[in-house]
């Protein structure tokens, strides 16, 4: 298995403040990377980083380039809370976008091959019905599924996605789940994020991050991890799903 | 009216300058709407009363350096916003006033007389020059343009500025184009409305054009309609009643938006 990505003893600080201390990660092709952790823990911002929107104050993140030297095509889907959903543009438009020259291309007009593979890529989420809505019309879990899609239409090779089911209901949280998982045959996935479900979803490798990488390998939770994650053990039961997320749970005390 | 219109050429001049106007508020005003940079186009605004200063004190046209002004502070706030040390509202509030003040220090420092900053403060579209028109226009083909020319890549920016990022486009370059033409919008509205009375002029026809509209390009267009429509009927009042054409072309524009929002209110409930 040839790696994807290679992070290096990566820190990144804001003013004097560490977000990300020592993180050392490698990303195998084909993998689903599912990161974890509390918030103000650098999960987005060590996105971020692999997306080069931060610098790092030290250590590097390197991409293996492909076979032609090209490098690595990613797709990115960011939280929604941070998009203005009052902007005036439609399902189609947004994921049209995503096919977009950049540089200076005067009176730039999208191809009609750039329009059917957006049709295309709204069929894979299921939203091709909902083409010529106005995005301010969308539930969350639609609006998350535009998203998905719009990162697509790069043809990514990997996909990064930053907390893809916070504010989605349960049955859309599914179908985001489900899709991934096909996506994941052919493309590599990162996901952040905060519900303890995706561990038992289709991810098969686990980071969980709070300042320092404190846990790194296969998609189980032990109590050991959880404490040092959050702090205080934490009930892990999901409530009403047939999934444990702790493999075994000794009832613990709390103590914090 | 219609008569006076042809006879008079400072009335045709005022006309033209309203339909410029119109034309750069509908584009770059719908889009600071959407962008919520309507603070910082205010901050560049007061900058250029600085410029006007400035100019008066140095001997040039006023109007070149107020331009020179907020095309500077369009910079200056893009920079420090940049680097992202400071909250972007207190340095707008910081450029706002100290244009302001720079704008007295000048005028006093001016030898002789005191030169009359009303029209700069609220605009008299009735003094228009030809050099201003000229000048105006050369600004409004700039701004058209540039947005015109790349307008999808002006919309996935404007959407999404860090998936643009992401994919490649020069994010940080186009935020820096953005706000020059910002300024360049404010040094075409000066004439007409004037330093203080700007804002009402960006957002009123892109905010009543926003309550019809929900295509960016459509909502471009009909807030140029609608920024036509205000100057036009503010210049008629101004001149039949003989009072500041700026105050009155802000004062229909605010009220029709209210109107326009209660009517829609009202009807879609």
């Amino acid at each position: 298995m040839n790696n994807m990505l290679e992070i290096e003893n990566l820190c990144v600080n804001y003013g004097n403040t560490p977000a990300l201390q020592n993180v050392d990660l490698v990303v195998e092709e084909g993998e689903f990377l599912g990161i974890m952790g509390p918030n103000g823990g650098g999960k987005s911002t060590l996105l971020k980083a692999m997306l080069g929107l931060i610098k790092p104050s030290e250590g590097t993140i390197r991409f293996t380039t492909g076979t032609d030297g090209k490098q690595k095509r990613i797709g990115y889907v960011p939280q929604f809370a941070v998009i203005d959903r009052r902007f005036p543009i439609t399902v189609k438009e947004v994921v049209l976008s995503g096919h977009i020259i950049p540089g200076l291309h005067p009176f730039f007009k999208y191809s009609k091959e750039d329009e059917r593979d957006t049709m295309m890529q709204l069929e894979r989420v299921g939203m091709a019905d909902l083409a010529d809505r106005h995005i301010m019309a969308l539930s969350g879990g639609e609006f998350q599924k535009m998203l998905i899609a719009r990162a697509l239409a790069v043809q990514p090779e990997l996909l990064l996605l930053d907390e893809p089911t916070a504010s989605v209901d349960a049955m859309s949280r599914e179908q985001i789940y489900r899709l991934l998982g096909e996506l994941n045959r052919e493309i590599t996935i990162i996901m952040v994020t905060h519900d303890m479900m995706a561990v038992s979803s289709n991810i098969n490798k686990l980071a969980c991050l709070n300042e320092k990488l404190v846990y790194h390998g296969e998609p189980e939770l032990n109590e050991s991890v959880v404490n040092k994650l959050y702090g205080c053990p934490v009930e892990l039961v999901a409530h009403g799903v047939p999934h444990r997320v702790l493999k075994e749970h000794e009832g613990g005390h709390c103590e914090c | 009216m219609l008569e006076a219109l042809f006879t008079y050429r400072f009335l045709q001049n005022a006309l033209i300058a309203g339909l410029l106007a119109s034309v750069v508020c509908g584009i770059v005003g719908v889009i600071i709407v959407e962008k919520k940079l309507i603070m910082m186009s205010g901050g560049i605004a007061h900058t250029a009363y600085g410029g006007v200063g400035f100019g008066y004190l140095i001997g040039i046209e006023p109007i070149i350096g107020a331009f020179l002004f907020s095309v500077a502070s369009a910079f200056g706030v893009g920079y420090v916003k940049r680097k992202g040390s400071v909250q972007s509202d207190v340095l707008i509030g910081l450029f706002w006033s100290l244009g302001m003040a720079l704008g007295i220090l000048f005028i006093a420092l001016t030898p002789g007389y005191p030169p009359d900053m009303n029209s700069y403060l609220f605009g008299n579209i009735l003094s228009v020059t030809r050099s201003d028109l000229y000048l105006m226009i050369v600004l409004t083909v700039i701004v058209v343009a540039v947005i015109t020319v790349f307008f999808q890549l002006w919309k996935v920016y404007l959407f999404d500025d860090e998936f643009s990022q992401i994919i490649g486009i020069r994010s940080t370059i186009m935020e820096y184009i953005l706000l020059v033409l910002v300024a360049l919008t404010i040094v075409v509205l000066i004439r007409v409305a004037g330093i203080i009375l700007v804002l009402a002029l960006l957002t009123a026809p892109a905010a009543s054009a926003g309550l019809f509209s929900k295509n960016l390009k459509s909502r471009m267009i009909l807030a140029i309609g609608f920024g036509m429509l205000f100057c036009i009927s503010g210049l008629a009042v101004s001149y039949v009643l003989n009072i500041a054409s700026g105050a009155s072309i802000v004062i229909i524009s605010v009220v029709f938006y209210f109107i326009a929002s209660m009517i829609k209110g009202v009807l879609f409930k």
